[in-house]
């Protein structure tokens, strides 16, 4: 009999912050205390990855949740819940002394998308099947034709969750619609925006509902054959869709005849090797084929002419995790949350310099400032927020002062910011929007496939003029010439990477052009980050002489007597920061 | 870089992998993520090798292999260390991850140590945001680093190496 059952999050993030360790401690220590009615298990993230690792119990007592759950938590754990009975409220999230601050991270919350993370074992189905997995499919192949399922995602007001936000079930339709006896259902997996990982969360700990939408989609387009692309770099997502599809074909909800009738539909993997712009829908294709990913013109669509030529139908992990949700519950309880146009919750990943950062999932037409303040607990160094950057490298920034915008698909355009895959990167004073710009076109510049000229070319002499700002050896001329450039590139590329690719720039030109200026006629990086632009100094009256500082520093450039203040020589100083990291009395001043 | 030394190419390699797989054209990528997951990168017999026994062309072979970021023609270290450029560790100070690694183990991005320990790379996104900073050493994320912690880490995984 189980008396209790001990979930370890095990996703990514709690495994970064020490879960295996956790989790192995569990192990060894109920085995040591024979506790044979404690069953221990592992579940995916619950999106609060800044108190990670997280640990569920869940017996006669209640539901307990901990968090920072490091390995030497565990045997107070072991002892005090699971062999005695006495949960360890200090560390919970239903008594602690954060009650208030994950409440407040939660309540907010409507979990659509992420309704399993964190509460189901992804490798085993049957935690799935308890939670009513499998049943949409059921109802779509035993109640629904599949125009009534296409209907019944169109009334939804779904759209696209990877980015550009079209009608999911406008797109099936086109697929349903096109002739020809073979089409193909692919699930974009290449989550690439540095920045977002929401993807990887569902992938890992909610894997089965990704293929249920997959069945879902096949059997509203006609379709028996599936792909999932999904990127290298997320080695764990890959090993439990390759788990859940193996249990899902032993259970016959892939293969032939699925749950006894002619639909049939199987699903097969395909791995990224690592190129951004595979996130692409056409390029994406041209990469199952085996070919170079490169975008190609449309039209055709994908709907019309895919892979191999065939109808193709590409949706992302989180939209088909949410059309699950939509048959099972319908359009109408879909329809209920977000605004006039964009309907529904959105995930996002908020991140950056925020006090509580995580995995959020709220209704569209909340405000920015309500996810960074009230979810997120604003700044985590204390001063101010300054900026949200929204949609990675395609997206923008959108400043503090526009924080009473709604979420929504046209709101945040209009700002010059997008949605897109939902990476909210929070800045402070401490962030240099210039350097923000830069970083991001040196990560389109260097993913730029280099079909087209201006992207390819013109994401380069964007970085070299960024660059060149960021040096110090700006003029102003070149915030024109960046203007100019910017507005080109985008209007002549293919596809979205390069059509997007400007955006970073063209937002902080608009909102935070007074730091471009102080780097181009004062010669100053307002935030200090830019390294040509700042030097490192010791303050005689806080440095202590303990030596912290010259012992990190690599290239020996601070020299001192034992007890007395310290000196950088600026000519030896590489400005790398390992002394201001070090020193515990602020004494290092970065001018 | 001149340390590693490639060893003999084993083309049975290959001849498992497209038995496996198949040897039409769209097979390409996952065949090549086989056979570096093998060989430890793609060694050029083995590639022609490869073109001589399917239908996938030397041309279409040479065009995904230097495409992909994930493909590699020289050998790599024993541990991969990939340090986090992404947004949130940008911001939260990754380029000083980098500065430590490199100036611990005396190489740049893309290079390998002399004694073949260590590669250092660069990657885009690990996804382990709130973790930020954060590098991988092969399927290990390390979360929330600074200097001295990244100095602690690989002097761990240097003091592991000499006791083997």
């Amino acid at each position: 009999m189980t008396r209790m059952r001990v979930m370890v999050g095990l996703a990514s993030c709690g495994i970064a912050a020490g879960a295996n360790e956790t989790y192995e401690a569990f192990q060894r220590l109920i085995q040591e205390r024979n506790l044979t009615d404690v069953q221990l298990e592992i579940t995916g993230c619950n999106g609060l990855c800044h108190r990670e690792p997280i640990v569920e119990v869940i017996g006669p007592d209640g539901h307990w949740t901990y968090y920072g759950v490091k390995a030497d938590r565990v045997p107070e754990i072991v002892e005090g819940h699971l062999a005695n009975g006495q949960p360890l409220t200090k560390w919970t999230f239903q008594e602690g002394e954060l009650r208030d601050e994950i409440e407040a991270f939660l309540s907010k919350q409507v979990r659509i998308e992420l309704r399993n993370c964190g509460r189901i074992n992804p490798e085993k189905i049957e935690d799935y099947l308890a939670v009513d997995g499998y049943k949409a499919i059921e109802k779509c192949l035993t109640q629904m034709t599949p125009e009534q399922v296409i209907d019944e995602v169109k009334r939804s007001g779904l759209r696209g969750r990877g980015g550009a936000g079209f009608p999911t079930g406008v797109k099936w339709e086109f697929a349903r619609k096109s002739p020809g006896d073979v089409k193909y259902i692919i699930c974009n997996a290449d989550e690439g925006d540095p920045g977002a990982y929401m993807n990887r969360s569902v992938l890992e700990s909610d894997p089965h509902s990704v293929l249920e939408g997959m069945l879902i989609a096949g059997y509203a387009i006609g379709s028996s054959k599936g792909y999932i692309y999904c990127r290298a770099e997320y080695p764990l997502a890959l090993k439990r869709l390759y788990i859940a599809i193996d249990q899902a074909r032993e259970r016959g909800f892939l293969g032939e005849h699925i749950l006894g009738t002619d639909f049939s539909f199987d699903i097969e993997i395909r791995e990224g090797a690592g190129a951004f712009v595979c996130g692409e829908e056409t390029a994406l294709i041209a990469s199952i084929e085996g070919q170079r990913g490169m975008p190609r013109l449309r039209p055709p669509y994908p709907a019309v002419s895919g892979l191999f030529g065939k109808p193709t139908n590409i949706n992302n992990v989180g939209t088909l995790a949410d059309v699950v949700w939509v048959i099972l519950n319908g359009a109408e309880a879909y329809a209920q949350y977000g605004t006039a146009r964009s309907k529904g919750t959105k995930v996002f990943s908020l991140v950056g310099k925020i006090k509580r950062s995580g995995l959020v999932e709220v209704p569209f037409g909340m405000t920015v400032g309500e996810v960074v303040y009230d979810i997120g607990g604003g700044s985590i160094t204390g001063k101010p927020v300054k900026a949200v950057q929204f949609g990675g490298p395609s997206g923008g920034c959108i400043p503090a002062s526009l924080f009473d915008t709604p979420i929504g698909y046209e709101e945040l355009t209009a700002t010059g910011a997008i949605v897109g895959s939902g990476g909210m990167v929070v800045m402070d004073a401490d962030s240099c929007m210039v350097d923000v710009a830069r970083f991001f076109l040196n990560f389109t510049q260097d993913e730029s496939c280099g079909k087209c000229t201006f992207c390819r070319i013109g994401t380069r002499r964007m970085l070299e003029i960024l660059t060149r700002i960021t040096e110090g050896k700006g003029a102003m001329e070149d915030l024109e010439r960046l203007e100019y450039l910017a507005y080109k590139v985008r209007d002549t590329s293919l596809c979205a990477l390069g059509g997007t690719a400007p955006n970073p720039i063209l937002t902080t030109l608009k909102y935070f052009r007074d730091e471009y200026i102080a780097h181009v006629q004062d010669k100053k990086c307002p935030a200090k980050v830019c390294k040509a632009l700042i030097h490192y100094t010791i303050d005689p009256a806080a440095c202590t002489g303990c030596g912290a500082c010259a012992r990190v520093c690599p290239v020996q450039a601070i020299s001192g007597e034992k007890k007395q203040p310290h000196k950088i020589d600026p000519a030896i100083c590489i400005k790398c920061g390992a002394c201001y990291e070090a020193c515990k009395f602020d004494a290092i001043v970065v001018e | 870089m001149g340390a590693v030394k490639a060893p003999e190419i084993d083309l049975s390699v290959v001849d498992r992998i497209i038995e496996r797989r198949g040897t039409t054209a769209d097979k390409v990528i996952p065949i090549l993520q086989d056979m570096q997951a093998s060989y430890g990168y793609l060694p050029f017999p083995a590639l022609q090798y490869l073109a001589e026994k399917t239908d996938i062309t030397p041309s279409q072979i040479y065009g995904v292999v230097t495409f992909y970021a994930q493909f590699r023609m020289t050998p790599m270290g024993k541990h991969i260390i990939r340090v986090c450029h992404g947004t949130a560790c940008h911001v939260q100070g990754a380029v000083r991850v980098s500065q430590a690694v490199s100036d611990f183990l005396g190489v740049k991005d893309g290079e390998t140590t002399e004694d073949g320990l260590f590669t250092l790379e660069t990657v885009a996104c690990l996804g382990c945001c709130s973790l930020a900073p954060v590098m991988m050493i092969d399927s290990t994320a390390y979360g929330q680093l600074t200097q001295a912690k990244v100095r602690k880490i690989l002097t761990q995984y240097l003091e592991r190496e000499k006791a083997e």
